[in-house]
C-alpha cells in the first residue's frame, strides 16, 4: 500500500525527515518496506497487518506518528480550519472517547446545522462557514431493513453541482498512490478513502427512482450491473443498497453502474455506512470482487467516521463543482457499536512482558494511542493496580486485555525489553525414527547420492503410472494423529492385511474407488485393480498408453490396501494437480533435468512422504514416508570398481549385469543399516525393466524395489540414458530397526579357500547355488561367492561358466586337509545336483 | 672401478651345516650382500658388471650357490636345501632385476616418480541438500536449548491449520495464507475439511493436545501455498516452528531465546531487532530481523548496494510472538489455562534462510535436482 509522506504530515507536526519517520513507524508496526521519490512526492510502500484497518490510510498513520512522537494530532478539517483546530484538541480526546456514543445522537439532532468535521465532532462549526444550502429539506428517507448488517448509514445530498476534473493537488496526490483521477465527485470519495480510510459512495440522485434509499437483502433473481460493468446475479445472501425499485449498490463492495456519477450529474447523494465485516467479505468472495472498500469494510471501519467522511466528500465536491447542500446529514444509527472497556491489570502486563514498565509509563503509552484509562481498584501495590481501558472507535481490533498489552509493548518499543532465557525442567526427546533417518541419509550420501527435493505435486497421469506406494496403514491407524510421541517405532510398522480375502477384495475396492473419485480421476481404477508395490501388482494396464507393459503377475495374497489420490481443489496446474503417490516421477524428472543439460552422471536421493487416502477408510489420509534413489547408467558404470568385474564376457549382457550389480550394491549398503536379511524377486512395478529389476523383501516383508526403468517409460519421459531407481518403503524398513552393532571375535585359525569352476544352464540363478550350498549345513562355511562369470567362447549357448569360491574357517582349530576335501566334495555334489558341470 | 671392486666383497661360502638355521643365515647374508651391491650401482657399466657377477650362467653367484650349496648337500638335506635355494634365487633375481643406476642426487626412487598434479580418483560423495542442511542446523540449535522435535501431517484439517490458531472462519487473515485445498471436501463441516497446511503452526495445537505443559518443541516440516514458482516463491517450502509454554514465559524470554539462537546460527556478532507484526495466533507478535550476514549490517558490499537486505543492513528471518490466549483456549483442558501459563512461538522459512545463507539467487534451484548445483554443498 502506498502512502504519501507529505499527506501524513498534513495532520501532525513531525520534525524528523522522511527516512527517519519511516523507520520510527516501522518500529511500531507500520512497516515501511520501501521509500520512493523525494520531497513532497515521497511515497512510502507500507505493509499493514490485516488487524489494522485503522492504519490503512494517511490519517491513521498520522495518528500513529503522533503517538510515537508524543505530539498533537490535527483534526480532519473539512469546513474551515479554525473550527477544526479548536475541535482537534487531542488533550480532550480522553473524555471524548467516553462521550462518543452520545455524539451520534447530537449530530442527528442538530437539524440543518452542518457538523464540523473533526474526528471527535462535538461542537458545531460557525454558521458563516457553512456552504450555501437550498431551501429544500433533505429529500431522502433512508430505511435500513437489516440493522444487524448495517448498524449505521449516513448520507448527504448535494444539489446543483457540476462534474468537473479534480483540482490539481487532489489529482496529484491520488496519482502518487497510483490512483487514477476520474472526476471531482468520484475522486472525492477516493481521496477520503485514502485520507481517513472510510469508503463512501456517490450516486447520481436523479437516477435513483422513488426518492428514497432502502438497505435490504437482495431478492433472488434480482440483478445489479456494478461499476465495473459486470451484470451480477443477486441472491438473498446479498446485502444491497436500493432505491425505491432496484438495487443500486452491493453493500460495502461496489456501487451500481446505472446510478453512477456522469458528466451530466447535477444532484448527488453521498453514502457513508458501516457494514458488517462478515457480510462484506462473503459478498466480495461470492462475486469475486475485491475493492479498496471491501478490503476495509471486511476488516472493520471506524464506526464514528461515517458522518465525517460524508462531509469531507461533500466539501470536496462543493469546492470543485459548486452547488449546495440540501438539508442536514442523515445519520441512521440502528445499533450502537459495542466496544466494551477492557480491564488491564498491571500484574498481567508483567506476566506477559516481564518487569520493566510501571503503571505511570503504561498510562502514558496508552493515552498517546488514544486509549482512555481510568484507574480501578484500591490496590496500593503495583501488582494489584488495574485500569479500565476505553478503546477508541477506530481500534476494533482491540477487544481483550492481551490486545492492550500488545499496544503497550509496541509503542514502548520491542527492542527496549530485556533479553532473558527461561528456566526449563523438561527432557529432550528424539523422534522415534530420527536415528534411522540419519543412518539412511548418511549411507546414501556416502554412496555418492546427492540429497534432492522434488515438488510434492504430480500429474494425474503420473499418479496413475507410479502408484508405487506400499501398504498403507489401516483406517484406524491412519486416523491417529501423526504428532510427536505418537509415532513410536511400533506405529511406523504398517500392519499387513495378510489375508487372502484382501486380494479378492482388491478388485471390488478398485471399482469403489472409481465410483468415488469419478471416472477421470480414478487412480485405482484400472482393470487389474491397483495396489502398492507390496502386492506386486501395481500394474496399470489401463490408463495412458501403458498397454505395452507386461501384464500383471496377478495379485498375491497379502495384497495391500488400495489408495486413492488426494486431488487438489485449486491446483497450480494440471501437471501439479494431485499429491504425489510416489517419489518416482519426481526423481525421473530430476534425472531428466540433468540429462537434458548434458550432465550424464547424476546420482540423487530423496526422502519424503507420499500422500493418499487408504481405501475403505472413507477419508483418513495417510502420509507414509518413502525414499527414492535415482542414478543414470553412466553414473553407476563410473562407480564400478576397475578390474573387478564378475561377468567377464565381452558382451552387452555382461555390461548390463555389471551395472545392475553396481546399483544393487548401493541398495544392499543401505539395507545393511537395518536388521534382517534381504531376499529378492522379480515382481516389480510395471515401470521397471522386467528383466533388470527386483523387489526387496526382508523377513518376508516388502521394503522396496529397484532396477532399471522400463525403456518405454524412459522413452516417454525423453530420458537420454538408461536410468536406475530404487524405492524404499521407509515405514517398512524402519520397522525392522537399525542393525545392532555386535562384536564377533576375529578368527585365530587360518581360513581355507577353494575354487570350483562350473557350467550351468542360464536359468540357474546364483541364489539357487547359494541355497544349495548353505543347505548343506557346513558349520565352518564362512563364505560362498561367485568370482567370475563367463558366457561364449567354449561355453555352449544358453549356458554360462562360473567360478565359485568358498571359504572355510573354524573358530576353534586349524582345519584339516581331509575335512576340507570332504566339504568340497559335498559342495561339488550339491552344485552338480543343480545340473552344473564341473570344469577341470 | 677399483672402489667398486672392493665393495664387491661377497663370496659364496661353502656350507657344512645344513640345518634350517644355518641355511637361513647363509641366505640372509647373501640377500643382504646383493641388496647393498645393488644400491651402489652408479653407472650403466657398473650395472652390467653387477648383473653379470650375480646372474652369469657361467660362474655367476647364483650358479655358484647352486653348485656349492645344492650339489654339495647331503642327501637327506637336499630337499629342504632345494626349497631354500629356490627361494633365495627368486629373491636375488628380483633384486638384480630391480637394480638400476641411481640418479644425480643419488636417489634411486626419484626415477619412480608419478605426476602428482594429475587429478586424484575421487569416489563420489553425496552432498546434503542446502535446505536440509539449514534445516538440521536450525533444529540442532534448538535441540541444544532443550527443545524436542515434533512433527505433524502435511495434509491438515481446517481446524488445526486455521480455527485453533485463532483464524476464525471467513477471517481476512486467512486470505494471506494462499491455501491449497484438497478437492471434494464441500460435504464436510468446515473444520474437518482437508487442505495442505500453510504453516507448521498446526503442530503447536497437535502437540499441546498430547502433552501437558511445560513444553518446548521445535517443529520442522513441509508446507504449501498457492504461489506459482519463481525465483523467490515456491508452492512447496519448509518451515521450522518453535513453541515454549510454561508458567513463567515472558516476551523477554522470547527475545532472549531467539537472540541466542540467531547468534548460534549466524555468528556471535549478529544483532537482533524485533518489530511489531501481526499473526492471529500470537500476541504481541513480532518479526525478527538480524544484522545482514551478507554486508554485516552496513547495507553495502564495497561500493555496491547490498541487495539481500535492500541496503537496510537488516534481514527478516522469522515471525514470532507470545502465544495468543485464544489458542490456549483450544487446549485449555490439557493444562493450558491462559491465566496460568504463557508461552512463545516462532516460525521461520528454511528455504529462504538457505537462499540467504548460501547466496543462492533462484529458489527453483532447490527443487530441480541439478547435480551441478547440489554438488556444491558437498
Ligand atoms: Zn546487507
Amino acid at each position: 500500500m502506498k502512502l504519501s509522506a507529505d499527506w501524513i504530515r498534513d495532520f501532525v507536526e513531525i520534525s524528523v525527515d522522511d527516512r527517519r519517520l519511516a523507520e520510527d513507524l516501522t518500529n511500531v508496526g507500520i512497516g515501511v518496506e520501501g521509500i520512493i521519490g523525494t520531497g513532497a512526492d515521497t511515497v512510502f510502500e507500507v505493509e499493514i497487518g490485516t488487524n489494522r484497518p485503522d492504519a490503512m490510510n494517511h490519517y491513521g498513520v498520522s495518528r500513529e506518528a503522533a503517538a510515537v512522537y508524543g505530539v498533537e494530532l490535527k483534526a480532519l478539517a473539512a469546513f474551515g480550519s479554525s473550527a477544526a483546530a479548536e475541535a482537534a484538541d487531542s488533550r480532550g480526546a480522553d473524555d471524548a472517547a467516553l462521550k462518543r456514543r452520545s455524539s451520534t445522537v447530537a449530530l442527528a439532532a442538530r437539524g440543518s446545522e452542518l457538523p464540523l468535521l473533526a474526528k471527535e465532532a462535538r461542537s458545531g462549526a460557525p454558521q458563516t462557514e457553512h456552504p450555501p444550502k437550498t431551501q429544500q429539506a433533505a429529500g431522502f428517507p433512508i430505511t435500513v431493513e437489516e440493522p444487524g448488517l448495517c448498524p449505521r448509514f449516513s448520507a448527504r445530498v448535494i444539489r446543483g453541482t457540476r462534474i468537473v476534473a479534480s483540482p490539481r493537488k487532489i489529482a496529484h496526490r491520488l496519482a502518487l498512490l497510483d490512483q487514477r483521477a476520474i472526476s471531482n465527485a468520484v475522486d472525492a470519495t477516493n481521496y477520503v478513502l485514502w485520507e481517513m480510510g472510510k469508503p463512501t459512495h456517490v450516486f447520481d440522485m436523479d437516477l435513483l427512482e422513488g426518492g428514497r434509499i432502502v438497505v435490504r437483502k437482495a431478492r433472488d433473481g434480482e440483478t445489479l450491473r456494478t461499476l465495473d460493468g459486470v451484470e451480477r446475479k443477486l441472491s438473498s445472501e446479498d446485502l444491497v443498497v436500493c432505491d425505491a425499485r432496484k438495487p443500486v449498490g452491493l453493500a460495502g463492495v461496489m456501487g451500481g453502474y446505472d446510478t453512477m456519477i456522469t458528466e451530466k450529474t447535477r444532484n448527488i447523494v453521498i453514502e457513508s455506512a458501516w457494514w458488517d465485516p462478515g457480510i462484506v467479505r462473503r459478498m466480495s468472495r461470492r462475486h469475486g470482487i475485491h475493492t479498496d472498500a471491501s478490503h476495509r469494510f471486511e476488516r472493520g471501519a471506524d464506526f464514528e467516521s461515517t458522518v465525517v467522511s460524508c462531509d469531507l466528500v461533500a466539501r470536496m465536491i462543493l469546492e470543485s463543482g459548486g452547488g449546495g447542500l440540501v438539508g442536514d446529514v442523515v445519520d441512521v444509527v440502528s445499533r450502537p457499536m459495542d466496544q466494551a472497556p477492557v480491564v488491564l491489570r498491571l500484574s498481567e502486563v508483567r506476566r506477559i512482558l516481564g518487569e520493566g514498565l510501571d503503571s505511570g509509563e503504561i498510562f502514558q503509552l496508552l493515552k498517546r494511542l488514544g486509549f482512555t484509562l481510568v484507574p480501578e481498584g484500591q490496590g496500593g501495590t503495583q501488582d494489584e493496580a488495574q485500569f479500565r481501558v476505553h478503546i477508541p472507535s477506530w481500534r476494533l481490533d482491540v477487544e481483550r486485555e492481551i490486545d492492550v498489552i500488545e499496544e503497550i509493548a509496541r509503542l514502548h518499543g520491542y527492542d527496549k525489553f530485556e533479553n532473558t532465557l527461561p528456566a526449563y525442567s523438561g527432557a529432550v526427546v528424539e523422534l522415534p525414527h530420527a536415528a534411522m533417518d540419519a543412518a539412511f541419509r548418511a549411507r546414501a550420501l556416502a554412496l555418492g547420492y546427492n540429497e534432492a527435493m522434488s515438488l510434492t505435486f504430480i500429474s494425474h497421469a503420473d499418479a496413475e503410472r507410479f502408484e508405487s506406494c506400499a501398504s498403507f496403514p489401516s483406517a484406524a491407524k491412519a486416523a491417529a494423529p501423526l504428532a510427536t510421541g505418537e509415532r513410536s517405532a511400533e506405529a511406523l510398522r504398517h500392519p499387513k492385511s495378510g489375508s487372502a480375502s484382501a486380494a479378492k477384495a482388491a478388485g471390488k475396492s478398485a471399482e469403489m474407488a472409481r465410483l468415488k473419485s469419478g471416472p477421470s480421476r480414478s487412480v485405482a481404477g484400472s482393470e487389474l485393480g491397483a495396489s502398492g508395490f507390496e502386492s506386486g501388482a501395481s500394474r496399470f494396464a489401463g490408463g495412458s498408453g501403458s498397454g505395452a507393459f507386461r501384464s500383471a503377475a496377478g495379485l498375491e495374497a497379502g495384497a495391500s490396501q488400495l489408495m486413492r489420490v488426494l486431488e487438489l481443489e485449486n491446483p497450480l496446474s494440471e501437471e501439479a494437480s494431485v499429491m504425489r503417490t510416489s517419489l518416482a516421477p519426481g526423481m525421473l524428472d530430476m534425472l531428466a533435468w540433468n540429462l537434458n543439460r548434458d550432465v550424464a552422471e547424476a546420482r540423487l536421493f530423496e526422502m519424503g512422504s507420499v500422500y493418499g487416502v487408504a481405501d475403505g477408510s472413507e477419508d483418513a489420509h495417510v502420509e507414509p514416508r518413502r525414499a527414492c534413489l535415482g542414478a543414470t547408467a553412466a553414473a553407476v558404470r563410473a562407480a564400478l570398481p576397475v578390474g573387478n568385474a564378475l561377468d567377464v564376457s565381452k558382451d552387452e549382457r555382461a555390461a548390463a549385469a555389471e551395472i545392475f550389480r553396481g546399483f544393487k550394491g548401493d541398495v544392499e549398503n543401505l539395507l545393511a543399516a537395518f536388521s534382517g536379511e534381504a531376499s529378492y524377486d522379480r515382481e516389480t512395478a510395471e515401470y521397471f525393466h522386467p528383466g533388470r529389476s527386483a523387489r526387496v523383501l526382508v523377513n518376508g516383508a516388502l521394503v522396496g524395489q529397484f532396477g532399471q526403468i522400463h525403456p518405454e517409460v524412459a522413452a516417454a519421459r525423453k530420458l537420454r540414458q538408461d536410468v536406475f531407481l530404487a524405492e524404499f518403503d521407509l515405514e517398512a524398513l524402519y520397522g525392522l530397526g537399525l542393525r545392532p552393532v555386535k562384536f564377533t571375535p576375529l578368527g585365530k585359525y587360518p581360513a581355507v579357500e577353494r575354487d570350483f569352476s562350473f557350467v550351468f544352464e542360464d536359468g540357474i540363478a546364483f541364489e539357487k547355488m547359494r541355497r544349495a550350498v548353505v543347505n548343506l549345513g557346513i558349520e565352518e562355511l564362512r563364505e560362498f561367492r561367485p568370482v567370475e562369470i563367463f558366457r561364449g567362447g567354449t561355453v555352449a549357448a544358453a549356458k554360462y561358466s562360473v567360478l565359485l569360491r568358498v571359504r572355510f574357517q573354524s573358530a576353534e582349530r586349524t582345519l584339516r586337509e581331509d575335512e576340507v576335501a570332504q566339504w568340497s566334495g559335498k559342495i561339488v555334489g550339491a552344485l552338480a545336483g543343480l545340473g552344473g558341470a564341473q570344469r577341470a | 672401478m677399483e672402489s667398486v671392486r672392493t665393495k664387491l666383497a661377497y663370496t659364496v661360502p661353502k656350507l657344512t651345516d645344513y640345518s634350517a638355521a644355518a641355511l637361513e643365515k647363509a641366505a640372509g647374508e647373501c640377500i643382504a650382500a646383493c641388496g647393498s651391491e645393488a644400491a651402489e650401482v652408479r653407472s650403466e657399466a657398473e650395472l652390467k658388471l653387477f648383473r653379470d657377477r650375480w646372474m652369469a650362467r657361467k660362474n655367476g653367484i647364483l650358479t655358484q650357490i647352486n653348485d656349492l650349496w645344492l650339489k654339495g648337500a647331503p642327501k637327506e638335506a637336499k630337499r629342504e636345501a632345494g626349497i631354500r635355494v629356490n627361494e633365495l634365487k627368486a629373491r636375488i633375481t628380483e633384486l638384480v632385476e630391480g637394480a638400476h643406476v641411481a640418479g644425480e642426487a643419488g636417489d634411486s626412487l626419484a626415477s619412480e616418480q608419478v605426476d602428482i598434479s594429475l587429478p586424484g580418483v575421487r569416489r563420489p560423495i553425496g552432498a546434503e541438500h542446502p535446505v536440509m542442511r539449514t534445516w538440521r542446523e536450525i533444529v540442532g540449535v534448538f535441540q541444544r536449548l532443550g527443545y524436542s522435535v515434533a512433527e505433524g501431517p502435511v495434509v491438515e484439517t481446517d481446524y488445526y491449520n486455521f480455527e485453533a490458531l485463532n483464524f476464525p472462519p471467513n477471517h481476512p487473515a486467512r486470505d494471506t495464507q494462499d491455501t491449497l485445498f484438497i478437492a471434494g471436501q464441500q460435504a464436510k463441516p468446515q473444520r474437518e475439511r482437508l487442505l495442505l497446511r500453510t504453516h507448521t503452526s498446526p503442530v503447536q495445537i497437535r502437540t499441546m493436545e498430547k502433552m501437558r505443559p511445560p513444553i518446548r518443541i521445535v517443529i520442522p516440516g513441509t508446507v504449501h501455498r498457492n504461489d506459482p514458482p519463481d525465483a523467490s516463491h515456491s508452492p512447496m517450502f519448509h518451515q521450522i516452528e518453535g513453541l515454549a509454554v510454561d508458567t513463567n514465559i515472558t516476551f523477554g524470554d522470547l527475545k532472549g531465546t531467539l537472540d541466542h539462537a540467531m547468534k548460534a546460527l549466524f555468528g556471535s556478532s549478529v544483532k537482533t531487532h524485533f518489530r511489531p507484526s501481526f499473526f492471529p495466533f500470537t500476541e504481541p507478535s513480532a518479526e525478527l530481523y538480524v544484522t545482514c550476514f551478507i554486508c554485516g549490517g552496513s547495507g553495502k558490499r564495497g561500493a555496491e548496494p547490498c541487495r539481500p537486505c535492500k541496503q537496510t543492513g537488516w534481514i527478516e528471518v522469522l515471525g514470532c510472538g507470545m502465544v495468543d490466549p485464544n489458542v490456549f483456549e483450544f487446549v485449555k483442558d490439557n493444562g493450558y489455562d491462559p491465566r496460568t501459563v504463557s508461552g512463545f512461538a516462532f516460525g521461520m522459512g528454511v528455504d529462504r534462510l538457505a537462499l540467504l545463507k548460501y547466496g543462492v539467487d533462484d529458489l527453483q534451484l532447490f527443487f530441480q535436482g541439478d547435480v551441478r548445483f547440489l554438488g556444491q554443498f558437498g
